[in-house]
């Protein structure tokens, strides 16, 4: 498996960014060169200039150590809510396979409903109601993409229910949770880490989407979307306030599209994208 | 008269109108409790913070807060099935007529966005599957990967800044006047360009890695064998069969595309359904939002469908019963 996944470029390529990225946002705090928060009205909306190599904003804060910075929060929140959504959506789609009958059918329908509604609309309305925040950031962002994760989980658990050897484990005594964890969940792990991978890009997209509306995390903490925001007031005078952040989440998701792809290349040889 | 195929056509769509009502019902429920599960009165959202306690009374009276759930529940859909769409909470007009107002600018937007894609997005893909492995075929992979990683609203700021502030060729904000069809379009352009560059992106991965696998195929080999010429190879066979997995993803993409043109208004400050939508969950206008969360339903359902029709369109072996 190694193997196929080395020998393909673009994943490579995807994860050496992907490291470079974590890199930078656990290095963060000791590799900015100035504070993320602090203000130097003297130098606003200075261009890139030595000390502060991708200028300086509207309030005087160095842009290179936000975008460090607001590296932190899109992976944090990324990282979170993929595993918020994959502990739910495997749940659902596991138990729902697993018991079969009105259960499955009513988790099944309800998540090809939500499967077939635009993920960024149902982030936006989740977000609405919630309010916003880090926390709730990240359940919204989870809630959204449980669904996929519960198709996943739900095809193969159905096949594996019906394999002999679950049921030789069940003619022995085994319970329920034995055979979910000894049969079911390490049959489907694999394809779920692949699908995670696909989904933390998605996740840091929408995260940067809900930031720039100004649903996300509240400033002034950091994060690419909101940097682009404030930027985007600057468009003519000041253009790097939001090009720069905006190449960090291009990057990053491609990134992890590209670790994805070439995962998915593995799981599955025969698509080839 | 109607030939039978046709019958059994019209009577399929009928069908899969019928299987779409629970869909619409089970987002009008989702939204509804979600609606009423939000923090804060929607009474006092629309008189504000400083409102009398009697004058929030009489508007929970007006709104019909004070009824049970079901009862709301109810009426909720009474009045949807009545095409009632209700009163916006902030200003008082009718949601109907806003929305009205807005639609056009999001249709010709999105349509134009799936329009762009798929005048572009597959003959790309084609062509990067048959030139594989070229610079070429690199060129379109890494393009297809960037337009799947990149943010709407990213893309439409860099086209802003180069076709607008740079090079000052359109206009930056607004739609443009729908009856002035020179202005409408000088408007649309560059928010139609970014969400186009989107959805050709999806569609060229999608196109390639279809071509890619028909390319393989064993009938395509006989074709070959049988001395037919490489363009008629192509496609006769190769295309169509190749087209049927790209139109189930034009569908889902177009989808995400009603997503990202959410954004792209926002960015070009664009009046639209999204931009509307957006507008009302700053204010906490509730029966504005959940309105547009019908009509986005709606959108999704009849996406579905003419993605349905369109496979049984291209794929002989589908029938209609």
């Amino acid at each position: 498996m190694w193997v196929t996944f080395k020998r393909n470029r673009t994943a490579l390529v995807g994860v050496v960014l992907a490291v470079v990225v974590i890199l930078l946002a656990i290095l963060a705090p000791w590799i900015s060169p100035h504070d993320p928060l602090k203000q130097n009205v003297y130098h606003r909306l200075k261009g890139p200039e030595p000390g502060h190599p991708l200028g300086v904003d509207d309030f005087g804060r160095d842009v290179l150590s936000r975008v460090l910075w607001g590296a932190r929060t899109s992976l944090v929140v990324g990282s979170a809510s993929v595993l918020v959504g994959l502990m739910v959506g495997t749940l659902l789609g596991i138990v729902a396979g697993f018991k079969g009958g009105r259960l499955e059918y009513v988790i099944m329908r309800a998540v090809d409903v939500l499967l077939s509604f635009p993920t960024l609309i149902m982030g936006l309305m989740v977000m609405a109601i919630l309010g916003s925040g880090m926390t709730k950031l990240i359940l919204a962002i989870g809630i959204v993409m449980s669904p996929r994760f519960a198709r996943v989980a739900h095809g193969p658990t159905l096949s594996i229910r019906e394999k002999e050897f679950v049921m030789a484990a069940r003619a022995t005594g085994a319970d329920d949770l034995w055979i979910l964890r000894h049969h079911i969940l390490p049959n489907i792990l694999g394809e779920l880490l692949v699908m995670a991978s696909l989904w933390m890009a998605t996740a840091i997209r929408i995260e940067a989407n809900l930031s720039f509306i100004g649903l996300g995390v509240s400033p002034p903490t950091p994060t690419w979307g909101n940097m682009i925001r404030d930027g985007v007031k600057w468009l003519t005078n000041a253009p790097y306030l939001s090009t720069f952040p905006g190449l960090a989440i291009l990057i990053t998701v491609m990134a992890f599209n590209m670790v994805g792809d070439g995962l998915r290349d593995v799981a599955d040889p025969k698509l080839q994208v | 008269m109607l030939r039978a195929g046709e019958k059994a056509m019209i009577a399929y769509i009928l069908r899969r109108m019928l299987v779409s009502v629970p869909i619409l019902l089970v987002v009008l429920t989702l939204v509804f409790l979600l609606v009423r599960i939000a923090p804060g009165d929607p009474a006092v959202a629309a008189l504000g913070d400083y409102a009398s306690q009697e004058a929030v009374e009489r508007m929970r009276q007006r709104m019909g807060l004070n009824k049970p759930l079901w009862m709301q529940y109810v009426d909720f859909l009474g009045q949807l099935a009545r095409g009632d769409l209700g009163r916006s909470l902030i200003n008082d007009v009718p949601v109907s007529q806003q929305i009205r107002r807005v639609l056009p600018y999001t249709l010709e937007l999105t349509g134009s966005g799936i329009f762009v894609g798929l005048l572009f997005g597959i003959p790309l893909g084609i062509v990067t599957a048959l030139r594989r492995n070229t610079l070429l075929d690199y060129a379109g992979r890494i393009f297809g990967l960037a337009g799947l990683s990149v943010p709407a609203f990213y893309l439409g700021i860099l086209l802003m800044l180069l076709f607008a502030v740079e090079l000052d060729l359109f206009p930056v904000v607004g739609g443009g006047e729908l009856s002035d069809l020179r202005d409408n379009l000088h408007h649309l352009f560059l928010p139609a360009l970014s969400l186009g560059l989107i959805m050709t992106a999806y569609i060229t991965r999608m196109a390639r890695s279809a071509m890619l696998e028909v390319l393989n195929a064993d009938y395509m080999r006989t074709a070959r064998a049988k001395g037919l010429q490489e363009r008629v190879v192509l496609i006769r066979h190769g295309l169509r069969t190749a087209l049927i997995p790209v139109v189930s993803v034009v569908g889902v993409y177009s989808i995400v595309l009603i997503g990202s043109s959410v954004m792209t208004e926002v960015v070009f400050s664009r009046p639209g359904v999204g931009k509307l939508m957006v507008g009302a969950m700053k204010q906490r206008d509730y029966t504005t939002l959940q309105s547009i969360m019908v009509i986005y339903a709606s959108f999704v359902v009849i996406i579905n469908l003419i993605t349905d029709i369109a496979y049984g369109l291209i794929d002989p072996r589908i029938r209609y019963e």
